[in-house]
């Protein structure tokens, strides 16, 4: 983005202290000014910390960065990044800022990560013997431009949010979070050595508390969502998307264009920190994810001339459509396709609460279709509950079991559907989690399992593992009281022990034997065929 | 069709398909389509295959998938013959590209089972005699209209030294035989075939047996169902047309035909190309969506 990037030690002035302390929002000039500092502070760090034999780097590299303040901060700093690869080479490549650096592409925070970790080395290394420091600079000069582009595909971007336990990371993310004037959200609790690089926040400390009222930063409907995020209240993820949108449509039509500004431009400057926000309080779903990314292009796609009115009629339309097409509709069609699959007699099998595999199920009983539903639950969310109850509201007949008996009521069951958190571009299905120990059971009694996804909910990740990137939930939703005892109550006492509250798992497409979208019913391993096609598309 | 044996029900049905849109005297477009699909459901009517149904939907497509903007219903309707006669002679010569495909798989000394009487797997097996491969066959009797003789038959005429077994033999035959060839009335979307009854059987028994299980199928095959098991098969396939017309209870009727899922497949034979199982569907989105 584009004032985001290099983020180092914040020695804020007094006016930003006190922006900060009245919650107003940091107005543009205050932001620069702030840039501007970092930046000098940087430099001085670096003059003091490298050798005599950088001097002449650094002095470049000042030249390429009093360049206009409008060319943005991280494009000099980062095009070292690819040079810092191979060891010994030391970092920056100031001769090549000068002649490229409106089409270097904005590099992602791993490869600052890397130009840091290359400095530290050339420090060392100048240390060792400051002839190899003076050759450096002067070879790297010589070749700027051959490196980057053969150097940028090794370097691999990992998100954020997966790399909690590296401290640089959560460094420079609380930095960020502090220039959008966001609160950070502290971990909570033990986390155990395998998922120690996820978040893992407390239901009792929602973020709202760290927030100064009044919050001009934040639109209130977007605080309303972010805490029914976090409490669970909004849960489920067509549930989400469609309140992340109906948000969106509020912040649209309350939203003005301050003067000398562009609305594309402003208004997606003004949506990042919601999304800050609503990340720390519950990550983002992959549904959302492609929610957010639609109104961002279609934001980006207003043409400039175009009056304030007739762009926010425009967005809040589009939005409507949005919500219409994918999801409304989407499940109007996946319910054609699966009611062709309900016979007379069959016995099919729900694992907790799915809104789309609930609306199917309703249809197919108005259809006068007579079959069994068997609703499996699993602690601690119970979701089964819910779909229990809404399906014997409609007068389906149900029985419910918890997971545990998965394997006991199965040779009854004649088939099995299940819903989708996202669809991965490896054709794995990401779920609820126990999601895959109900395929996997399934597969060994060869009752065929259905997942209903709409495409919306497709993602261009691969994941072959449920312990890469995942979410934990609160560790205390474990504890449970039986009989007037609680026995986990005092678990952060006990030094061995951890609680883990996993919220999804990835289902293989081996398990899997039909897809049905809005598109069609598709085997597992065409759901890159449909992204493929999805982009042609757009 | 009785006439020319060696044509498959389908071209027969797309080129009665194509007459009737030579003579149709309809005035529009939609009144044009909903003629041929009528037609269509005829022809399923009296020849209840696979084929039939999935050659006459992808006749339709094809022929509709050009511009239609002509001013002239006349003109359009010429457009849309031409398109039919170039899609009639793409489909006659599939079979031809299936066994320039195929037939490189069988090297000398090779033995392959077969079942039933497949014209394509004949066609095959001609091209690979015809350059000079030696090999020997093993064709299943295929009751209950013991169709395998009639392969048997055509294939002595090639000098191929060929053994007809018994159904039930193909476990017993299999530790024998070096790769399994099948044809296929269908092949749907999750890329599994759907065959003459016994052929679930023989891809099970060729899995347990490590053997390549290879289907030959042209294009016009492929068929917008997703069977999940055997009995999402729908009755109108699995039995004859007079069957379904004239017997009252079809649980006492035997189904001619299986569904093979796509996991006991190793790859099929087609004039696209030689796809693996899941590359079917994504051929199928090409063609249909």
């Amino acid at each position: 983005m584009a004032d985001g990037g290099v983020t180092d030690g914040p020695d804020k002035n007094d006016d930003v202290e006190r922006a900060k302390c009245e919650g107003k929002e940091m107005t543009k000039e205050e932001k620069q000014r702030l840039r501007k500092e970092k930046k000098q502070q940087k430099k001085s760090k670096e003059k003091k910390d490298d050798a005599a034999s950088q001097e002449s780097e650094k002095g470049k590299k000042s030249d390429g960065k009093s360049s206009p303040a409008s060319q943005p901060l991280p494009k000099p700093t980062t095009q070292k990044a690819p040079s810092a690869v191979p060891a010994p080479a030391p970092v920056p490549m100031p001769a090549s800022e000068a002649p490229a650096p409106a089409d270097k592409p904005a590099k992602s925070k791993a490869e600052l990560k890397a130009e840091r970790r290359a400095r530290q080395e050339a420090d060392r290394a100048s240390k060792q013997g400051s002839k190899k420091g003076e050759v450096g600079p002067q070879a790297s000069a010589g070749k700027p431009k051959a490196p980057p582009s053969e150097l940028q595909p090794v370097v691999k971007r990992l998100p954020e949010h997966m790399q909690v336990d590296n401290p640089d990371v959560l460094k420079k993310l609380a930095k960020k979070l502090e220039r959008q004037q966001i609160p950070l959200r502290l971990d909570y609790g033990y986390k155990v050595s395998l998922f120690s690089h996820l978040h893992q926040y407390s239901r009792k400390a929602p973020l709202t508390q760290q927030l100064s009222i009044p919050s001009t930063v934040i639109h209130p409907a977007i605080v309303r969502l972010g805490l029914q995020y976090s409490q669970g209240i909004v849960a489920g993820s067509n549930a989400r998307s469609v309140a992340l949108l109906h948000a969106f449509k509020q912040v649209i039509s309350d939203y003005t264009t301050p003067p000398n500004e562009e609305l594309s431009r402003d208004l997606v400057n003004k949506l990042k920190p919601y999304i800050s926000f609503l990340n720390q309080c519950r990550p983002l779903s992959a549904s959302m994810g492609n929610a957010i990314k639609y109104i961002k292009k279609e934001i980006s796609n207003i043409p400039s001339q175009c009056k304030e009115e007739e762009a926010k009629r425009k967005l809040l339309n589009c939005i409507e459509c949005y919500i219409n097409e994918k999801i409304i509709l989407a499940a109007k069609a996946i319910a054609k396709y699966s009611i062709e699959k309900i016979s007379d007699g069959d016995v099919i099998l729900v694992y907790g609460c799915s809104s789309l595999v609930n609306h199917i199920l309703c249809e197919a009983f108005e259809k006068a279709i007579k079959f069994h539903v068997i609703v499996v639950d699993s602690r601690p969310r119970l979701e089964g509950r819910e779909a229990l109850r809404r399906l014997v509201q409609r007068g389906i007949s149900c029985t419910y079991v918890l997971i545990s008996a998965v394997s006991y009521i199965l040779p009854e069951v004649s088939k099995v559907f299940l819903g989708a958190h996202a669809l991965l571009a490896n054709g794995y299905v990401m779920s609820r989690v126990g999601t895959s120990q109900i395929a996997l059971v399934a597969k060994a009694f060869n009752v065929p399992v259905l997942v209903c996804c709409e495409t919306y909910k497709f993602c261009d990740r691969v994941q072959t593992d449920s312990f890469v990137s995942n979410e934990l939930d609160d560790p205390d939703d474990l504890i449970v009281t039986r009989k007037g005892k609680t026995q986990l109550e005092d678990w952060q006492q006990v030094d061995s022990l951890g609680l883990l509250n996993l919220v999804y798992d990835v289902t293989p497409p081996d398990f899997v034997d039909l897809v049905i979208t809005d598109l069609g019913m598709i085997p597992c391993t065409s759901v890159p065929v449909v992204l493929r096609v999805k982009n042609v598309d757009q | 069709m009785r006439k020319n044996p060696d044509m498959a029900s389908a071209v027969a049905a797309i080129r009665t398909l194509l007459e009737f849109l030579k003579r149709d005297k309809g005035e529009t477009i939609l009144g044009l389509r909903e003629n041929l699909t009528w037609a269509t459901d005829c022809l399923t009517g009296v020849d209840s295959s696979v084929a039939v149904s999935s050659g006459g939907e992808l006749f339709l497509r094809f022929i509709s998938l050009t511009s239609l903007e002509h001013q002239d219903l006349s003109r359009c309707k010429k457009v849309m013959e031409e398109r039919g006669e170039l899609f009639l002679e793409k489909i006659s010569m599939s079979r031809t590209k299936v066994a320039k495909l195929c037939h490189t798989f069988i090297k000398d000394g090779t033995k392959i089972l077969t079942h039933s009487y497949s014209r394509v797997v004949l066609r095959v097996l001609e091209k690979a005699a015809a350059e000079k491969k030696r090999f020997s066959v093993y064709v299943t009797e295929s009751q209950p209209d013991s169709a395998g003789r009639q392969m048997a038959e055509a294939l002595r005429k090639l000098n191929v030294p060929v053994t007809v077994v018994l159904d039930a033999a193909v476990g017993y035959v299999l530790e024998k035989v070096d790769l399994v060839i099948i044809g296929a009335e269908g092949v749907v979307e999750s890329g599994g075939i759907i065959n003459k009854i016994g052929t679930y059987q023989m891809a099970v028994c060729s899995k347990a047996h490590n053997k390549p299980f290879y289907v030959v199928a042209e294009s016009f095959k492929f068929v917008r169902l997703y069977p999940l098991n055997q009995q999402d098969v729908p009755d109108k396939f699995k039995y004859k047309a007079d069957t379904l017309k004239t017997v009252q209870n079809l649980s006492e009727e035997h189904p001619m035909i299986d569904y093979t899922p796509p996991s006991l497949i190793t790859l099929l034979f087609t004039d696209l190309g030689v796809l693996t199982p899941s590359a079917v569907s994504d051929e199928l989105i090409k063609l249909y969506l």
